[in-house]
């Protein structure tokens, strides 16, 4: 097992490299920079600016110094929001976006695998249809119109929710969590369905409805251990995914998050704020798959036996 | 059986989880600022930065002028020159001289008196070539300042910039610039703390943190107290502002409302007094329904499309003008815009502190036709395609698409429509890889010359190969020397003669501002810099709304 996780570890670091390479160079290949605006500055100003964040530089001394910074934890300058740093921002953005994908990957599970271990139960019949085409239906939804949605109806119409702000006023926090976690939970709804359905016919199931155990242990305490697999394989690319993909959902609820610095630093070419949010969340990727592969491990004997050869 | 319970569980769940944490029933942000003098400010994005003298938009602005004071202010009415932290000032026979008389009871937010020197030192620091000031150019009229900033003088006290005493400044121009006051109403040449800047690190580096909450000492109306990157930002009535007094507002905050529809959302909500746009799609409704909170009017800026006049058939001024005289601006204000934004045929905007510019062309399809015609193209035959470009936005495409479609209705000709993002356009401009862009330009102050000011061969801001020694000779030496104001704007007129004549650019609107304000709001009229002072705002809490 240790040895699994060493060399999954010792993988990541030329994948994160690669990450880093192709950004630094990539940003730095689209047209317009940071300091074009749409009032020309003089000549004098720009060499100003470009010395002070070093790209008067030849591009590999940049690149050297950036990745030398890096290892030292120190991913600079913001271009954008000058006297503030990339670790600075990042920081401060990331508690509330991980925060929020907490709850929507919460909503997503509850939701998710309540709709999908109960569709399974009499696959075929209104009880699956009826989950399954709102699962559907939820896949199919983009944020950018579930959330104004949900807005509209609890937030205007009922009056019921806060539709905007993060922890400002009680319940702010349960639209947006809901509309992130929406996709999720219909994917979860999904996989658990079929990963049930898998197991559901399995000897081991006969053995156990056969020697007489009531049906909601055997569904709780034996099926759904095999069912839920895929669910957890999935949950960490999916918490990857709602830290790096809430960007539609901050915006429309103004949520200060990582997502919003991820966008506006590529419209604005914050070089180095693109870098290191890209840096920072593929590192959080490897990290989830990783995760979520020694968890799937530790649930699955057969897996940990081919680990261990 | 299990059906039906299961999904009873879950909906009472989900009632529960809503109900539990309702907010509807409390007083609505609004609301509960008319009673505490707090102003919900949606301002469009989240500010760079503080730091006076290196940010440059709009957003920031908006912040800047509650948190320090120049030497003048503005009567948001009139748009008059007030006394800001100079009480008084006089203005030599030849326009060139201005001293100010600093008032004795203007303090800094931290108790320390503001002399001239703060001012001599903070201008300083502004005008360095080290700091790179994107608006340092607001300073040029002053003598030698030019030279200092471009790192050809590096003796400032050659500058026109004189301390005589505590509370006396000497300003000198290097020509007389009639509407330099306002400038020293704008941000870029508001005093900065020298303590505070140097306890942070050197005075023309920019990524130090002086300018952060908890470190950054100012002078104005409000101080910063809350500083939520993307969140929100709260400034609070400074008591120590010499005009504290007449201050009615306790607090502004400030919210990043980058997205115009959630904007509105929360403006419905009551959650802001203010917002910065209005969705073009909701204007109708706003204005038939709820006039009372609806405020569009017109704003210095100007809605154009330019040429590239280097490349064919561009470079043909016949050309150009078919194209200007075949679009119905009017049609296009009405439908597309929703009647936003105005019908133009000139690049400064009218009524510019009474500069009216000239009326040269209107949309004429038969005269367009013709020279088309007598530049080679009857009837639009063989008019090689062109590309129109714009940056990548619903409101630009709609009018691009309206303009494609009476292009080739009124003259028969094909144009391609290509959107870029926002740098990536601003590159083409730069590298003049464009045929014809769509462009914007909101004037820094009241006064033709920041509008034709562009348009001077080899300027920064021309991008279209424009060039004309007779414009160029007015533009730079006789209307700045010129002290009448009516001759001078006879000069501009002249000069934007030139300009339409010879047609490196093709008005098509004048900008017109969309704010909701909440009917508590008062004090915040409608004036053509969109300008705000907060000391004259004021919110009524005995609002009958309910």
């Amino acid at each position: 097992m240790w040895r699994f996780i060493g060399l999954r570890v010792l993988q990541a670091v030329p994948v994160i490299l690669a990450v880093i390479t192709v950004t630094f160079f990539l940003v730095r290949a689209a047209p317009g920079g940071p300091f074009d605006s749409e009032k020309a500055v003089s000549e004098q100003v720009r060499a100003a600016l470009e010395a002070r964040y070093k790209l008067d530089l030849p591009m590999h001394e940049q690149y050297l110094s950036y990745l030398g910074d890096l290892l030292k934890g120190d991913m600079g300058p913001s271009f954008y929001y000058p006297g503030r740093s990339v670790n600075d921002l990042i920081f401060q953005g990331l508690p509330i976006t991980a925060e929020l994908g907490l709850y929507a990957l919460l909503f997503a599970l509850i939701i998710g695998c309540v709709a999908g271990v109960f569709a399974s139960l009499k696959p075929n019949t209104a009880q699956d249809y009826v989950p399954m085409s709102l699962a559907m239906v939820g896949i199919c939804m983009p944020s950018f119109l579930l959330g104004p949605l949900l807005v509209l109806v609890f937030g205007i119409w009922l009056d019921l929710m806060p539709i905007s702000g993060w922890g400002s006023s009680p319940g702010d926090k349960v639209l947006p969590s809901i509309t992130l976690g929406a996709m999720y939970a219909a994917y979860i709804a999904r996989l658990s369905r079929s990963g049930m359905l898998e197991v559901m016919n399995q000897d081991y199931l006969r053995t156990a409805r056969a020697k007489g155990l009531p049906e909601h242990v055997v569904v709780l305490k034996h099926a759904l251990r095999g069912g839920l697999l895929p669910v957890i394989s999935y949950m960490g690319p999916a918490f990857a995914a709602l830290l790096s993909g809430s960007f539609v959902v901050e915006t429309v609820f103004q949520i200060p998050g990582l997502g919003r610095f991820y966008i506006q630093a590529a419209f604005n070419r914050d070089y180095t704020m693109i870098l290191g949010t890209t840096v920072f969340l593929s590192t959080l990727i490897v990290v989830f798959n990783l995760l979520s592969d020694i968890i799937a491990a530790w649930l699955n004997p057969r897996l940990r036996y081919q680990f261990r050869n | 059986m299990m059906k039906s319970t299961g999904l009873m569980r879950l909906t009472i769940l989900l009632c529960f989880l809503l109900t539990a944490c309702s907010g509807g029933d409390s007083e609505s942000r609004v609301d509960a600022g008319n009673r505490e003098g707090v102003m919900h400010f949606g301002n469009h994005g989240e500010p760079q930065g503080l730091d006076p003298h290196i940010v440059t938009g709009v957003p920031e602005h908006h912040i800047l002028t509650a948190l320090f004071e120049g030497l003048v202010t503005k009567n948001p009415y009139t748009l008059d020159i007030e006394p800001g932290v100079a009480e008084s000032w006089e203005i030599s026979e030849d326009g060139l001289t201005y001293i100010f008389h600093l008032r004795d009871d203007a303090l800094w937010s931290n108790g320390d008196q503001i002399t001239a020197e703060d001012f001599h030192w903070s201008w300083q620091r502004a005008m360095s070539p080290a700091l790179g000031s994107e608006y340092s150019y607001m300073y040029y009229a002053i003598e030698n300042a030019e030279l200092f900033n471009k790192g050809i003088l590096d003796d400032f006290s050659q500058v026109g910039v004189k301390v005589l005493d505590d509370y006396t400044l000497q300003v000198n121009l290097h020509s007389p610039t009639p509407y330099i006051l306002q400038l020293f109403d704008h941000y870029s040449t508001f005093p900065v703390h020298r303590e505070t800047i140097e306890t942070f690190g050197s005075a023309t580096d920019r990524l130090t943190e002086w300018a952060r909450e908890g470190n950054i000492v100012t002078n104005g109306a409000f101080v910063l107290t809350e500083w939520q990157i993307n969140s929100h930002l709260r400034v609070e009535k400074n008591p120590l502002y010499w005009d504290a007094d007449k201050v009615a507002l306790n607090a502004i905050v400030f919210y990043p409302t980058e997205n115009q529809t959630t904007e509105e959302r929360m403006f419905r909500d009551g959650q802001l007094h203010r917002t910065e746009e209005i969705p073009l799609e909701k204007i109708k409704a706003y204005r038939d329904e709820q006039p009372e909170v609806t405020a569009i009017a017109p704003w210095i800026g100007s809605y154009f499309y330019m040429f590239n006049t280097t490349r064919e058939p561009l470079d043909d001024v016949r050309v150009r003008k078919a194209l200007a005289m075949a679009i119905d601006r009017e049609l296009i204000a009405e439908t597309v815009t929703q009647g936003v934004y105005s019908k133009s045929t000139a690049l400064v905007p009218p009524g510019t502190l009474g500069y009216n510019p000239p009326e040269l062309f209107d949309f004429d399809p038969e005269q367009a036709q013709a020279l088309l015609a007598e530049a080679g193209y009857p009837g639009g035959e063989n008019f090689p395609a062109f590309e129109i470009l714009y940056n990548t936005h619903e409101d630009h495409r709609k009018i691009a698409v309206a303009i494609q479609q009476m292009w080739m209705k009124n003259l028969n000709i094909t144009v391609n429509l290509v959107n870029q993002e926002w740098k990536v356009y601003l590159d083409s401009q730069n590298n003049m890889n464009y045929e014809v862009a769509r462009r914007g330009w909101i004037g820094d102050y009241v006064d033709p010359y920041t509008f034709l000011g562009m348009y001077i061969t080899d300027g920064g801001n021309n991008k279209t190969g424009f060039s004309n020694a007779r414009f160029d000779e007015i533009i730079l030496n006789e209307a700045p020397a010129e002290l009448d104001r009516d001759k001078r704007y006879a000069l501009y007129y002249e000069a934007e003669t030139i300009l339409l004549n010879e047609m490196p650019i093709l008005p098509i609107f004048t900008y017109q501002f969309k704010h909701l304000y909440q009917t508590s709001v008062k004090g915040m009229p409608s004036n053509i810099m969109d300008y705000y002072n907060y000391k004259y705002v004021s919110l009524e809490s005995d609002d009958s709304e309910g």
